[in-house]
């Protein structure tokens, strides 16, 4: 099964780049992708912009109305994902625990839906 | 067959069925991958059975003739699915099971099966109120509206709590697996406390007339005994069952004939069943003997004190305390705290107890735990401060459902103000 990792951190709480604290965060994030990606578990995964650069838009009765920020304003806020191949949950639950973030932030794991 | 005696027939089919449901769903659900496939045809089975048993009489072998006959339902209906090709693996599994059956039907491999789908009910992935339900439904074998009386919730509601978890089960992937090594402790756990949480609902009965609900209580005993046996190098899943039958030993004793709420103290300990009690003791002290101490093994070893006293004031309060002081260590919760205070209280009198009780007021954690009040209440009561606890009786009974206990309540309040 395909499970989405969405990454929800404080980017109030983040480390800034330069910071040694940062470096940790992206050796931690190498080798944990590195690792997923030697065991064919990684679909895909990317860190995404801060929540200052989202856009949101809609469309009401055809038509569309863009405004700045994100969806909702939350306390967390969505930094990045990963699409994971795993055989459960408990196995998706076992590399959630394992992305630097979930130490400071949250992950939420979803199944990704299949048509069949 | 007489109509009465058909009756008692039927009445005897649904007993075997209830007993041996567990088993068979968990076999099932290994080998069709489908929790509520395998409750549909198991569901089957048994209407069938209904038909066939008082005509041919109960085959020797219930549970392997159950498990057949819900087999050969799940073939039917994987033949008659939409998607029959996709199912052409399972379908082909299920032929060969067939053939063979019989042989592993009866093996240990059954008590593998159960432990999976207890880990599956149990999942923290699932909300807790799912979980208790599930479990319930999948190992206890209740009806769905069974355990919406039990709950006090309408059938409907409950029907579509199942069905959400079962749906959640399938599409987020939930295992039917026993956990690998770096989740056991998480997930024993969570099966430890759903077993609890039903014990827990059919003793205290926070809402309702009767002051217990025997059934809920059997029932918890029961998946507490499966457990056990399942796992007896765990001893929590012991001491659980140990502290289940403690508790449960003073179950009958817990009310008068009018319903209303008996404390321990009062309590004719001429009702507790001794057996019980015996039968506690002797499972506490083989988990105990395994070394490795936890909050159920605690919490039994604190019953089993109060059980073995032969009155409230011969009670072995400071062993109590001492034990409420190691189940802090482990547990640090403020209802801990309470407990160990009430203890104290017994110990060194009502007074040694209220500066602990007066600051757990101040954190304001247990502000609506209606038994932090009730036993506020209690021990200004006992210290002979009348006005401070004619208010702590209000405040408990403002947050108190259940009848019995509600009589109880006013009856004191009335001595505070006489």
């Amino acid at each position: 099964m395909k499970y989405m990792c969405l990454i929800y951190g404080d980017e109030a709480k983040h480390p800034q780049p330069g910071t040694p604290e940062m470096g940790q965060l992206m050796q931690d994030y190498m080798a944990f992708t590195k690792d997923i990606q030697e065991k064919s578990v990684m679909v895909a995964g990317d860190p995404l912009q801060p929540v200052a650069t989202a856009t949101t838009v809609r469309v009401r009765g055809g038509k569309t109305d863009t405004t700045d920020g994100p969806f909702a304003e939350t306390k967390e806020q969505l930094g990045g994902y990963y699409i994971l191949e795993c055989k459960d949950l408990d196995e998706a639950i076992a590399y959630a625990a394992r992305i630097p973030t979930a130490a400071s932030g949250s992950i939420e794991v979803r199944p990704i839906m299949v048509f069949d | 067959m007489t109509p009465a005696s058909l009756e008692q027939t039927r009445a005897a089919i649904k007993g075997i069925a209830r007993e041996e449901w567990g088993r068979v769903l968990a076999s099932l659900v290994g080998q069709l991958r489908d929790l509520a496939l395998a409750e549909d045809v198991l569901q089957d089975a048994v209407v069938a059975a209904l038909g066939h048993w008082p005509r041919d009489g109960v085959p020797a072998q219930p549970r392997a003739w159950l498990l057949q006959t819900a087999r050969r339902k799940a073939i039917d209906r994987l033949r008659r699915d939409a998607n029959f090709q996709a199912k052409r693996a399972e379908l082909a599994v299920l032929h060969e099971l067939d053939r063979q059956a019989g042989q592993d039907d009866l093996d240990e491999s059954i008590a593998d099966e159960r432990l999976r789908l207890i880990f599956t009910c149990c999942h923290p992935a699932l909300a807790e109120a799912a979980r208790v339900a599930l479990t319930l439904r999948t190992l206890g074998g209740l009806a769905t509206e069974e355990i919406a009386r039990a709950f006090l919730v309408p059938e409907a509601t409950m029907a579509q709590r199942l069905t959400r978890a079962k749906r959640k089960i399938k599409a987020a992937g939930i295992p039917y697996e026993v956990p690998e090594p770096d989740l056991w402790a998480e997930r024993l756990g969570s099966v430890l406390s759903v077993i609890y949480l039903i014990f827990n609902e059919g003793y205290a009965a926070t809402s309702g007339e009767a002051p217990t609900r025997g059934e809920l209580c059997r029932e918890a005993i029961r998946l507490g005994r499966i457990l056990a046996q399942l796992v007896p190098e765990e001893p929590e899943a012991a001491g659980l069952l140990a502290l289940m039958l403690l508790h449960d030993s003073r179950r009958v004793a817990r009310s008068d004939a009018q319903g209303n709420l008996i404390t321990l103290e009062q309590q004719d300990r001429a009702r507790w069943d001794q057996g019980l009690i015996a039968a506690g003791a002797r499972l506490l002290e083989s988990a105990l003997a395994q070394g490795s101490p936890g909050p159920y093994q605690i919490q039994a070893a604190i019953s089993a004190i109060h059980a073995q006293a032969p009155s409230a004031t011969a009670t072995d309060w400071r062993q109590i305390t001492l034990l409420y002081g190691e189940l802090y260590a482990l547990q640090p919760s403020p209802v801990v705290r309470l407990n160990a205070a009430v203890a104290l209280s017994f110990a060194e009198g009502a007074e040694a107890a209220l500066p602990t009780l007066a600051e757990l007021e101040r954190q304001g954690a247990l502000a609506s735990y209606q038994p932090f009040h009730a036993a506020h209440a209690d021990t200004l009561r006992r210290a002979g401060r009348k006005t401070a606890a004619a208010k702590a009786y209000r405040q408990t009974l403002a947050l108190t459902r259940n009848a019995a206990e509600r009589r109880f309540l006013e009856g004191r309040l009335g001595d505070m103000l006489g």
